[in-house]
């Protein structure tokens, strides 16, 4: 793309747009620095006020703690279970495979609202509690289709005759799998785990329902959006939120990128 | 063969926690619509009242109507927003194509419930669009303007979804093979009408799976109604809501998440034909 595709039309809408999709998050960081209790221009002066009284909000560092440890805990199950049926479905051909195909896809386009719903009827029919587990069975449920997509897509980049090489060289077929398909994997793996992190961690459409007394940090978000008062730190909270989930996600896509050019090498 | 047994023992984890954490749930949900009341002794008894009343009920279905218009010019919307972005991508970009994507992803990834926010913010009342058209003279004081409207949905909806249609939309302009257009012009052909003729059919497959990306969802669509829609902008996801939170009559709440799940998997088995799984993700 030399100098003058810069000046293109297609460039300038481009640019344009990415401004648009950009200035959100740019407001809500300038706004984080402002002098004023209120969201409103002009801009009054600049103070770290928010941010040293972000420290002594306690239920929302609560909600952050608890946001962190939930996405962690649904991620790793989310990952392990679909990284499973990832190898399976790329693997082997078993009556059913298409079929759970289909339903396992089904989370990623089903509307929230009814997953929440259904699972709260569940739980409260089984007579189980409504708490942060019940959140993360919920999360784990929702995560599982973008893992087996990225893991499956990896391992459709290698060729299974490297795991055949590694079992006529008298490896078992587990030993093949934690030696050679998992370490192959691993950035993919990683990449589906992060990204189930940001969605677990951003969730709010189906934890609503399932929440009990606790909070995640949406939650806690939606219920705090009626206080005007609290909209500075609220903003000031979404400013380093913003700026944290950005750096994962560039971090993810390298590592996905890191993991699709070692491939191409690795079968040049 | 010891095949039987490696299926078995990779797929049954996660087999088991989608069938009982995923099916069943949606099991139970259809044999609540069944039941009289939420609670004990109600619970117990088996009734038709709800599907009596549900489509009875012409509020419910105009409001399911509604929100498929909402998730209709969401969803066209952002197609047109997003198309001209995926062309340039795959066309123009050159080797920059890969950092022009990112960049357009990575907002994206950020998180959802604070770019409505943001957008709520920016499109309130005493917002940051409106006090800065006061400021300088365009608008007058007591505006109420895009806030709590239907409007207001539609575009933070497109704000939000214009990143996701652009991913497949992208991937399937990649696809098409570059000597056809190639071909194309040698014989002749305009620039536009090679557009008209190949690029844009050869796209159609990612257009559709970019649409139902976004129609889906937006139909069941209640947490960006219920921050900027106000009264009037509210859909029927929110009236699901409603039945579980405020009314608390989970029969009839889960009749309309019934109908809604119904809905659903009609359109994914109608477009499965078009749309690939792979289209879905952008991979």
């Amino acid at each position: 793309m030399g100098r003058r595709d810069l000046l293109s039309p297609g460039f300038f809408y481009f640019a344009l747009l990415a401004l648009l999709l950009y200035a959100p998050i740019l407001l809500l960081i300038v706004f984080s620095f402002n002098d004023s209790r209120t969201l409103v221009f002009p801009l009054k002066g600049f103070t770290l006020q928010w941010y040293t009284e972000l420290w002594g909000a306690r239920e929302l560092l609560e909600a952050v703690v608890n946001s962190l440890v939930l996405g962690v805990l649904a991620s790793a199950v989310a990952t392990i279970l679909g990284t499973m049926a990832a190898i399976g479905i790329a693997r082997f051909n078993f009556p059913g495979r298409n079929l759970f195909l289909a339903v396992s896809a089904m989370p990623m386009v089903i509307p929230y609202v009814v997953l929440g719903v259904a699972l709260l009827i569940l739980f409260a029919q089984l007579g189980i509690p409504l708490s942060l587990w019940t959140v993360g069975v919920g999360h784990v449920v929702i995560n599982i289709p973008y893992v087996m997509l990225i893991v499956a897509s990896r391992l459709a980049g290698f060729n299974p005759s490297l795991e055949e090489a590694a079992m006529d060289l008298g490896e078992t077929y587990w030993g093949t799998l934690r030696r050679v398909t998992l370490p192959m994997c691993a950035p993919a793996i990683l990449s589906a785990f992060l990204s189930s992190f940001t969605t677990s961690f951003d969730e709010f459409a189906v934890s609503f329902f399932l929440i009990g007394s606790e909070s995640t940090l949406p939650i806690y978000l939606y219920s705090q959006l009626r206080f005007p008062s609290r909209l500075p730190l609220i903003v000031t909270l979404a400013a380093i939120i913003m700026v944290a989930s950005m750096a994962l996600v560039i971090f993810s896509e390298w590592l996905r990128r890191v993991g699709q050019t070692t491939t191409a090498a690795g079968e040049a | 063969m010891y095949t039987r047994s490696r299926v078995a023992v990779l797929m049954g984890p996660p087999v088991l926690w989608l069938a009982l954490l995923f099916l069943l749930p949606m099991a139970i949900m259809a044999v609540f619509t069944f039941r009289a009341g939420t609670f004990p002794p109600e619970r117990d008894v088996f009734t038709f009242e709800h599907y009596r009343e549900f489509l009875g009920n012409t509020p419910f279905q105009w409001l399911l109507w509604r929100s498929a218009l909402v998730a209709l010019a969401t969803s066209v919307l952002s197609l047109i927003f997003a198309y001209p972005i995926a062309y340039f991508l795959a066309f123009r970009a050159g080797a920059m194509q890969m950092t022009l994507l990112t960049i357009l992803i990575v907002p994206a990834w950020t998180s959802y419930l604070l770019r409505i926010l943001a957008w709520k913010l920016i499109l309130g009342a005493n917002g940051l669009l409106s006090s800065f058209l006061l400021s300088i003279g365009l608008i007058e004081e007591g505006s109420r303007f895009l806030l709590y409207s239907p409007s207001a949905v539609v575009v933070t909806l497109v704000y939000v979804w214009i990143p996701f249609v652009t991913l497949p939309i992208f991937s399937a302009l990649q696809r098409i093979d570059r000597s056809l257009l190639e071909a194309a012009t040698d014989l002749g052909c305009a620039g536009w009408e090679a557009f008209l003729r190949i690029t844009l059919p050869l796209s159609l497959p990612g257009v559709a799976a970019g649409f139902f990306f976004v129609f889906i969802p937006t139909l069941g669509e209640w947490v960006t109604p219920s921050l900027v829609g106000g009264v009037n902008g509210v859909m029927y996801g929110n009236l699901i809501q409603d039945q579980f939170v405020r009314a608390l009559n989970w029969p009839l709440g889960s009749l309309m998440s019934l109908v809604m799940l119904v809905l659903v998997v009609i359109q994914i088995v109608l477009f499965s034909r078009i749309i690939r799984l792979s289209d879905l993700a952008g991979i």
